[in-house]
């Protein structure tokens, strides 16, 4: 396959940044578009030219480094997968591809496809997480029974990767959708129900100090989440945030 | 710091907005079913239609409900641009390519512009009748109970009869906004249910549905109005 691709190159945080246009050919339909770049960057190399910088780890799915936004889609055109799991196949042969960095105010680039996504590690320090003694006795968490739906329920908002496609969808650049699975995965939970009203208060807290928007329910996020996601979360988030908020302190 | 209670967060902003984006829905309600009198011919209508209007603008109970109406599209309004400026300022660099039909609807990419139109044809609408009825100077109507009022039934028939040389455009003006209501609509009423977190597998698909209904039955029978007034006098 031969490609034109029009990727962001940024050289460092205080850059403009700018649009370019590179030409790619000799893809293999079955490589994945990391390895789609890296046969570009290794090109660059050759060329004495300084390669794309872009995320990537496990290059398996379950990370979360990976971003991306191709073609105007969080991590491509496919459905329920990550960047690496994104494959040359789901393209054509001449195609022009346009690879961009994640974009909002609370995620600033670093350089060219790299974002900070330390905002969304801020939320999660601000309270997602359980208070447990750990002081010689502690308790089995096996031992308190829970409702299969319940765990089954908890353990789909924790599949959430933390990549930040949500984000990168959202026309409003919202993270809604990050912070109301992780509120979620807790408030389901016994271990979580102690802190569960001052957990979502400060959480969302401090979503809005990070510059994040705000949610317009266009359901973009659940249809870009490489994990599924549901707005269900986002729902149970704004149902406890508003019993939470009305008890008053 | 998480003392401060519901304001002025992120979703307190939207909690108001599904609070009275719903209000405003039960005030179409209302507003449709007066409206609907005017479906009614002859002298008779002409009186059921200004009794109505004198009970609307004197019964103390209709005045606290409009003033509530009044507040609810102030504050839809002004809550809406604060969120739309917000949601701006959270992407300063735009994408070069964007593909927001892959993923979500027209509608609910598009709820500010509908909110424009929409505050704009109120602005026009409530021009065109309300500030006739309130500062105006239209005809005067002897009601059967012997109480003189202003016509404004003959008001709304002139309005969108021969008497208004632009009714057309009237006509054509309150279609697009009936349309845009609709389609805010179309968004905007299941949303409002999913801002307050009123969420389940059960009853998510009919909130949804009853919605869609609503978006589409409601401003279409506000429509069929100027039109039946259009061409039952031209």
């Amino acid at each position: 396959m031969n490609l034109t691709l029009k990727i962001w190159r940024q050289n460092g945080p205080t850059d403009k940044g700018r649009m370019e246009t590179y030409p790619v050919s000799g893809i293999s339909e079955h490589m994945s578009f990391l390895e789609m770049m890296d046969v570009l960057n290794d090109q660059l190399v050759r060329d004495g030219k300084d390669p794309i910088a872009f995320d990537h780890d496990c290059r398996e799915g379950i990370c979360g480094m990976c971003s991306m936004f191709i073609n105007g889609e969080a991590h491509g055109p496919g459905r329920g997968v990550t960047t690496c799991q994104l494959h040359m196949r789901s393209f054509k042969d001449g195609d022009t591809i346009y690879i961009e960095p994640w974009r909002a105010k609370a995620f600033p680039v670093i350089k060219d496809l790299v974002v900070d996504r330390s905002a969304f590690d801020r939320v999660i320090q601000a309270g997602g997480y359980v208070s447990v003694n750990t002081s010689g006795n502690t308790i089995d968490a096996n031992a308190i029974p829970i409702p299969k739906p319940d765990a089954d329920e908890a353990f789909n908002a924790a599949t959430c990767i933390g990549c930040g496609a949500c984000v990168a969808t959202c026309k409003n650049a919202s993270a809604m959708l990050f912070v109301s699975a992780k509120v979620s995965q807790l408030a389901l939970l016994p271990q979580g129900q102690p802190e569960r009203d001052i957990r979502v208060k400060r959480m969302v807290e401090q979503m809005d100090k990070e510059g994040f928007g705000n949610c317009t329910n266009t359901g973009a996020c659940e249809v870009e989440c490489p994990k599924g996601i549901s707005l269900s979360n986002i729902a149970r988030m704004n149902r406890d945030f508003l019993s939470a908020s009305l008890k008053g302190e | 710091m998480s003392n401060k209670g519901l304001f002025p967060t992120s979703l307190s902003k939207k909690y108001a907005m599904a609070a009275t984006g719903l209000f405003l829905c039960l005030f179409l309600v209302g507003h449709l079913l007066g409206n609907l009198q005017l479906f009614i011919p002859g002298a008779e209508g002409k009186e059921a239609f200004n009794a109505y209007a004198l009970f609307m603008t004197t019964f103390p109970l209709v005045k606290v409900l409009s003033y509530l109406t009044y507040f609810g599209i102030l504050l839809h309004a002004v809550d809406g641009i604060l969120l739309a400026r917000a949601n701006r300022a959270a992407r300063p660099v735009r994408y070069a390519k964007e593909n927001g039909a892959a993923n979500a609807g027209w509608s609910s990419r598009n709820m500010a512009l509908l909110g424009t139109i929409v505050l704009a044809f109120i602005a026009v609408h409530m021009q065109n009748f309300w500030y006739v009825m309130h500062f105006g100077e239209p005809g005067m109507y002897s009601l059967a109970s012997g109480e003189e009022v202003k016509d404004l039934h003959q008001v709304v028939m002139d309005f969108f009869g021969p008497a208004n040389s632009m009714a057309i455009a009237a006509v054509a003006f309150y279609l697009l906004a009936q349309a845009a209501i609709g389609f805010h609509l179309w968004h905007g009423f299941a949303s409002a249910f999913q801002s307050f977190g009123l969420r389940s597998a059960k009853y998510t698909p009919w909130i949804e549905r009853v919605g869609q209904a609503f978006s589409v039955l409601v401003p279409l029978a506000f429509a069929v109005i100027p039109v039946y007034l259009y061409i039952s006098q031209h």
